[in-house]
């Protein structure tokens, strides 16, 4: 205890002065000026609208990720104290002085700085020399493509990072198991894994590529430890492996179980990461909770969960659906837009343009806005009172019921005539009796599709319930069309004859509800026209949100606009694209997003080279002849699956996508390719230069070609930083690929 | 067993087979399960001698191909109309077809065949599923689907018998496959299906027997075995592009094989390479060989011009008698007042087409639609004319003037008179494109009208030439250029093709034409013969022009289609003939009992495979019996399991529709793995249970039962296949009620 009066107190720190130096280099060209442009970047414009919604709390929903991507960048907006009001419309537009532009930078820069010494430990890990390790650092130091990317506010550079803290942090693992399994490394590394790809794939859907190559890499060597018989099978130490105070007796014994090991893997690779994932929403559902734009495209049920909007409206309805009810409803697909069933006086015209007849009785459609016209009365064929009697008698399922249009009093009917444009199905209607022996058809059947039993209560908002026509057994349907000009370019709703199981426009909820108490149709009237009252609150658990919003999000599809700048994957390996970001307004300095060409040019050919000597080494190995010592061929093998596997996960797929696709989704693989350089490089030095004499020759090849590197991304770089204005001349002089589009302002 | 024959019309009663065929069945079900129990016994060395133990061998295949002949012929006849797709299948084989040129091949020539044989004589319209054939013959072409169709059960029975080494599996597959009525549906009307299943199963079945002949290289068996591989290759490859994927089975299976042989140090290198000839030879020449040939029998038939030509470019046409182009004399150069058609020089886009039809409200400017149309009409037709001027180019009194390379043109519709024009109103798909419109009055309109029209890659001032020139027309005002985007309008544009004009100058087929046809009296004509294209060509734009339309198959209205999740679990299946309760009718369906025995059987595969793998990598030590047992899991049902994944999950990727009907190939792998997985399970659990005096019934007694459940269900089920006449299952009146499990499937 008094130790530190016998022995001096020493602290000794190793500091790696070459880590330090490029973490400052990678901040210095990350970091400066780094509020310049003061203007809407490109992409900023549609991250800038979210982080507002953050700002404000107010729900969104963004189908192009997850919400970690959108909640780092409000981070920024927060320590930054950005209030949220800007007007997120135009590219190139100035910002006001409340957006605090640093601050929103900031996170993306410092992230693209820090991935510069993640590089170098990452080659330092799979054993490279520190020299190669350097390499790989200036590389990925001068690459344009990756400056631009990260001073903005976008999120690929955040992406980046997490991609490359997943590999890292798992070679320390990986490294750790050799001599210190179950240290307080090993965990450490190893929940810093799960965590770094959970975020990976939490910012954008992409870092699931890396996290799948990470589980692969984890995958086989968990394997090879399965086939390790030193280690026991279940040990009676699966208690102790648990425990810390125990650790360090673990590391002297070597009997520890292949079952410790395989669950500690499991825990921190596939739980940790889903439970994070969680987390993410769950947050985003804390942070954004009033209610917004993007409502509608939600379930009635979400809805009522958000402040404002629609729950202020279905507070307090009365819960169950009794005879009498009035109500909306509302088609629980929502495609091609959310709407309500709706009638109102125009009927279907005599005659349809194409010669077909209708029965010319009043129109029913769906409508995809409020309206006094959507309230629908549930009433009882048995009775003809359209009020809730006293006490309500609620409906329930396989219950007949007539629905009655609230405005019009007129009743809801489907008959063997083909409806407006799908004449494969009846046509629904309100129906008037013209005295033409076509009987009104009113009657429905009640089917309750999410029902406990076959008793349950129609009820608002949470039931699902289907009309079934009692005399002809139709459906009733949206069927997606827009009617023409004599329906308002409503949609068309349908009796679908042969359902097939559950489809969602077959499937309809109530969403507002009151009781009827007027039995007078003016007195109705200005029932209908007053909003609901009364009040209770029904809330979704979370995992029924997160699942409902995680669905959403993934079946949005954006409708895919050819984009100027858009490319395909095959452009980028050449780099024969580029994106222009930003024009000043005035003079023609430019940003661009436009990679450093040598370096592209030399990462691909440096996986070309890898994928043939591996082929030359594994053709010849199988001969048995080595060519390498073993630990060498280990490492080239474990390089190339983390560096040349991580280009191909995040690169071959992009030819399957349908959507659009731009120059930066290749900037994860390009980071891989960078890593492989200097160790496709130390490995020809090594092991395939013979002499002296030509190892030196070749060094001094590759700084040759780093400097010319150097002079590249020098020359590229006013359209990097767009700080400099180029005159026409020089721009012309820069635009070294005639499928590159550098603006050059016509005078 | 003989085909039932006629007769079948007149029944009425409700269950059709009831008094002739079920109790056949079980009987049939019975001999095959008292023969199973005869022919398991001679494997004990200890009763008989070789001799009856390869009659037993002889006779137990001969019963099972007999049992499936006589399920697949069983009612061939019935019903007498075209069912689904039989519609597109018999069109393009009948001998009309054979005279038209189609966009499908080769199976439609056997079928064809088949038809002509059996004297169909081709007059009969194909129009729509119902109709009736009445007195035209098409048996021949029915029988001829089932005969191949019948094949499948033997040739899994003997894969699954050399995989396993076990007649008990083998025939387990064997049942499984008879008495399932999907597939028996499959084989028994006017498909694709039974061929491409024939292919599949004879490759995979001379894939397996080969590898057995392994340990004698060369032998003649193996010769014959892997060229066999190879015919069987190319049918599957000729018939539907579903075959690249047993394709890709064989490439893994030879890959693996040769990989093997590499590391076998006793081999020398020259024998390797012998090996790797022999291979590239029967694999890879042969089947290309036998699919080229195919085609060019495919194309000496069809040799005639038909409705398709419009797909095929003007080089393709050229060799096809009755063609406008073919032996065509037309003049070379173009002048003005020449009237032409301009074609898209990519593939299936068609010729630039106008018609009397404006572009709907909304849609860019009110003005006559431009598209591009795949098929000839005159309203393809447009006049070049000079810009300046409007006088008659053809008025004898002035010289021929010839357009060249860089001249400023007007393109004036010749219908409508109305010139090709373009302005600055975004188009009506793609968004970031100029719309292009005809505009004027009789050919006089404004200078939006001018286009420069070029030859690629040629020098100004040269004459532009017929079908050979690649031509541009570049918008003179907003240095557009005009070409197609290939999406395909709405409705209000005919579904006809977007023309647009591209800002982006990108190098892309969408923008640049050729002059097709070409009127111009006052020009002499030249014969075209030098345009005949090589058969290399010819080939490379069919296979073009047929995945893209391929991909572009779209759902029709009212067709329900399927997702690929649906099909293992046999969510709902697909009417091939009837509806209403009076009709005769047909529903594909896999037998319910087989199929989730199929499922449970993957997901127990993977469960106890894994159990294996992992024991046997911690070094396990396996009794002999044991290990044997477990290299058939692992080595024979991985390779089924593999044909089984090669064969399913590609079609989650795929864009294009999909049925039910794609997983059949799937189907039948995954029945063979349930065969080999149950005996092997059986055995092993028989053998664990040794010690029990009955250890040894365990095995037999599941066999048996699980036949003897399989062969019942195909009782309960066979109407699904045989055909349903009466009320549907919901009714309780019908022989199906109480059979429909699940909501979604309708019968």
């Amino acid at each position: 205890m008094w130790g530190f009066l016998k022995r001096p107190v020493v602290v000794t720190a190793d500091i790696n002065l070459s880590l330090v130096a490029l973490t400052g280099m990678g901040l210095l060209s990350r970091l400066w000026r780094l509020t310049y442009p003061r203007a809407v970047v490109f992409d900023e414009v549609y991250y800038g609208q979210y982080i507002s919604f953050y700002m404000k709390q107010i729900f969104f929903l963004d189908d192009s990720g997850p919400p970690f991507g959108h909640m780092v960048l409000a981070l920024g907006g927060y320590l930054g104290g950005f209030d949220g009001n800007f007007l997120w419309n135009r590219i190139g537009a100035e910002y006001s002085s409340n957006v605090p532009v640093w601050s929103l930078r900031l996170l993306p820069a410092l992230a693209g700085a820090l991935s510069v010494p993640m590089a170098y430990q990452i080659v330092l890990e799979l054993h490279f020399s520190h020299c190669a390790a350097m390499g790989a650092a200036l590389l990925m130091l001068i690459e344009n493509a990756l400056i631009t990317q990260s001073r903005l506010m976008l999120l690929e550079s955040v992406l980046i990072f997490f991609n490359l803290l997943a590999v890292l942090s798992y070679l320390k693992f990986f490294n750790c198991q050799k001599h210190s399994p179950f240290s307080l490394s090993w965990w450490f590394w190893l929940t810093l894994t799960g965590v770094a790809c959970s975020c990976a794939v939490g910012i954008k859907y992409m870092g699931v590529f890396t996290y799948v190559l990470v589980l692969g890499v984890a995958a086989v060597h968990a394997w090879h430890l399965i086939g390790d018989q030193t280690l026991s099978n279940v040990g009676a130490d699966v208690q102790c492996c648990m425990r810390p105070a125990c650790m360090g007796q673990m590391r002297m014994s070597q009997g520890v179980c292949v079952f410790c090991h395989l669950l500690a893997r499991a825990v921190a690779l596939l739980v940790i990461p889903v439970v994070l994932y969680l987390l993410f929403f769950y947050v985003h559902l804390i942070l954004v909770f009033r209610s917004g734009p993007h409502d509608q495209i939600m379930s009635s049920a979400f809805q009522a969960s958000l402040e404002g909007g629609l729950a202020r409206i279905t507070q307090g309805q009365p819960l169950e659906v009794a005879f009498g009810s009035q109500v909306t409803l509302r088609n629980v697909f929502g495609k091609p837009v959310p709407c309500w069933l709706h009638s109102h006086q125009d009927t279907y015209p005599m005659i349809y343009e194409n010669g077909r007849g209708s029965s010319h009785q009043q129109q029913v459609t769906c409508y995809p806005f409020k309206d006094v016209n959507n309230w629908w009365i549930v009433k009882d064929p048995r009775r003809h009172q359209l009020v809730v009697s006293s006490p309500p008698r609620p409906v329930r399922h396989g219950d007949m019921v007539q629905l009655v249009h609230g405005m019009t009093t007129r009743s809801l009917n489907t008959h063997d005539v083909a409806a407006p444009l799908s004449p494969h199905s009846q046509e629904v209607s309100c129906y008037i009796d013209y005295n033409i022996s076509m009987p009104a058809q009113n009657l429905w059947r009640l089917e309750i599709v999410n029902r406990g039993s076959d008793t349950d209560v129609w009820k608002t908002i949470l039931s699902e319930v289907r009309f079934v026509h009692v005399n002809t057994s139709a459906v009733l349907k949206l069927s997606g069309a827009h009617l023409p000009d004599w329906g308002y370019r409503q949609l068309e709703i349908v009796g679908e004859k042969l359902s097939r199981g559950y489809h969602g426009s077959t499937v309809w909820n109530v969403e507002e509800h009151r009781y009827g108490a007027s039995q007078e149709q003016r007195e109705r009237e200005r029932e209908l026209h007053s909003p609901a009252q009364v009040d209770v609150s029904r809330n979704l658990s979370f995992m029924a949100r997160f699942s409902e919003l995680q669905w959403r999000m993934l079946a949005l599809r954006s409708d895919d606009s050819e984009h100027k700048y858009s490319s395909s994957p095959l452009e980028w390996v050449t780099l024969d694209t580029n994106i222009a970001y930003w024009l000043h307004p005035r003079t023609s300095a430019q940003i661009h997003l436009l990679g450093n060409i040598v370096i592209w040019v030399s990462g691909s050919l440096a996986l070309a080279i890898y994928a043939l000597l591996s082929l030359w080494y594994l053709l010849r190995r199988r001969r048995n002849v080595h060519d390498l010592p073993q630990d060498a061929w280990l490492r080239w093998v474990l390089a190339g699956a983390l560096c040349a596997g991580g280009w191909a996960v995040n690169y071959v797929p992009f030819f399957l996508m349908e959507k659009t696709l731009f120059l930066y989704h290749y900037l994860p693989a390009l980071t891989f390719q960078i890593l492989l350089l200097p160790v496709v490089l130390q490995h020809i030095s090594d092991h395939l230069c013979r002499s002296q004499l030509q190892r030196s020759v070749f060094s001094a090849l590759v700084v040759a070609w780093y400097s010319s590197a150097c002079h590249v991304s020098n020359t590229l770089r006013p359209l990097t930083y767009g700080d400099k204005s180029l005159s026409p001349h020089e721009l012309k002089a820069l635009r070294w690929k005639d499928s590159w589009d550098i603006l050059i302002r016509k005078h | 067993m003989p085909p039932a024959t006629g007769g079948g019309l007149a029944e009425s009663e409700l269950r059709p087979r009831r008094g002739r065929c079920s109790p056949q069945a079980a009987r049939a079900a019975g001999r095959d399960v008292a023969a199973e129990a005869v022919a398991r016994s001679p494997k004990r060395p200890a009763w008989g001698s070789r001799r009856f133990e390869a009659a037993g061998w002889w006779a137990l295949l001969a019963l099972v191909t007999l049992l499936s002949f006589a399920t697949r012929f069983h009612r061939l006849d019935e019903p007498p109309h075209i069912c689904w797709r039989e519609v597109q299948r018999t069109e393009e084989s009948s001998p009309k077809g054979f005279s038209s040129f189609c966009l499908f091949f080769s199976p439609q020539m056997l079928i064809g065949l088949a038809g002509y044989l059996s004297g169909y004589d081709g007059t009969f319209l194909f129009q729509k599923p119902g109709d009736k054939y009445e007195h035209h013959s098409y048996m021949g072409m029915r029988g001829f689907c089932a005969f191949l169709g019948s094949w499948l059960v033997p040739f899994a029975y003997l894969t699954v018998l050399d995989l396993s080494k076990s007649l008990s599996a083998a025939l387990l597959t064997a049942a499984l496959l008879t008495f399932d009525t999907g597939c028996l549906t499959l084989s028994q009307y006017i498909l694709l299906d039974p061929i491409l299943m024939f292919f599949i199963m004879a490759a995979m079945l001379s894939m397996v027997k080969y590898n057995s002949c392994a340990d004698r290289p060369f032998s003649a068996p193996w010769w014959f075995w892997l060229s066999l591989t190879g015919v069987s290759l190319a049918g599957a490859l000729g018939v539907k592009f579903v075959g690249l994927f047993i394709i890709l089975q064989v490439g893994l299976n030879t890959i693996a094989d040769l990989w093997y042989l590499f590391g076998d140090l006793s081999l020398s290198l020259v024998t390797v390479g012998k090996h790797l000839t022999a291979r590239v030879l029967c694999l890879i020449v042969l089947p290309l060989a036998l699919y080229t040939a195919t085609f060019a029998v495919h194309f000496m038939v069809l040799s005639k011009s038909g409705p398709g030509d419009g797909f095929f470019s003007s080089a393709f046409q050229a060799r096809l008698s009755g063609n406008n182009l073919h032996n065509a004399s037309i003049p070379e150069h173009l002048a003005y007042g020449s009237v032409i058609t301009v074609k898209n020089l990519r593939m299936a886009i068609g010729y630039l087409h106008s018609h009397r039809h404006l572009y709907p409200e909304g849609i860019g400017a009110r003005q006559q639609q431009v598209t591009t149309y795949l098929h000839k009409d005159y309203n393809n037709l447009w006049i070049i004319k000079k810009h300046n001027t409007n006088s008659d180019p053809l008025d004898p009194s002035f010289p021929v003037e010839f357009v060249r390379h860089g001249d400023i043109i007007r393109l004036e519709h010749k219908e409508t008179s109305r010139n090709l024009h373009s302005h600055y109103h975004e188009a009506p798909m793609t968004r970031k494109h100029y719309q292009v419109t005809g505009y004027g009055i009789n050919g006089t309109g404004d200078s939006n009208d001018f286009w420069r029209i070029e030859v690629v890659n040629r020098k100004f001032g040269n004459r532009i030439k017929v079908l050979r020139s690649r031509i541009r027309f570049i918008h003179l005002v907003t240095g557009c250029v005009l070409g197609s985007s290939g999406k395909v309008l709405p409705k209000w544009g005919w579904e006809q093709l977007e023309v647009t004009c591209t800002p982006y100058l990108k190098e892309t087929l969408n923008s640049i034409w050729n002059v097709e046809d070409h009127i111009n009296p006052k020009l002499p004509n030249i014969s075209l013969d030098v345009l005949q294209p090589s058969f290399p060509e010819i080939l490379l734009e069919s296979h073009m022009v047929m995945i893209r339309g391929n991909s572009g198959l779209k759902p029709k209205d009212n067709e329900f289609t399927s997702k690929p999740w649906h099909w293992p679990i046999n969510y709902q299946g697909l009417r091939f003939s009837g509806v209403n309760d009076t009709d005769f009718r047909v529903y594909l369906l896999g037998n319910p009992v087989v199929w989730w025995l199929n499922l449970l059987s993957i997901a127990l595969y993977l469960l106890s495979g894994s159990i294996i793998a992992v024991a046997m990598q911690r070094g396990a030590r396996l009794p002999a019996e044991v290990a044997g047992l477990s290299q058939v899991l692992l080595r024979g049902g991985g390779q089924v399991l593999l044909g089984w994944t090669l064969h399913y999950f590609p079609f989650f990727l795929m864009g294009r529709v999909l049925y039910f009907h794609h997983y059949f190939p799937a189907m039948l792998f995954s029945s063979m793995l349930t065969g080999i997985l149950w005996d092997t399970l059986l055995r092993l659990c028989a053998w664990g249970l040794a010690s029990w005096p009955l250890a040894r019934g365990i095995h037999v007694a599941g066999i048996l039962s699980l036949l003897l459940g399989t062969a019942y269900s195909f009782y309960l089920f066979h109407p699904l296949a045989y055909g349903m006449v009466g009320p549907l299952a919901q009714d309780p009146q019908s022989p199906m009620a109480g059979l429909r499990w699940l909501d979604s499937w309708d019968f």
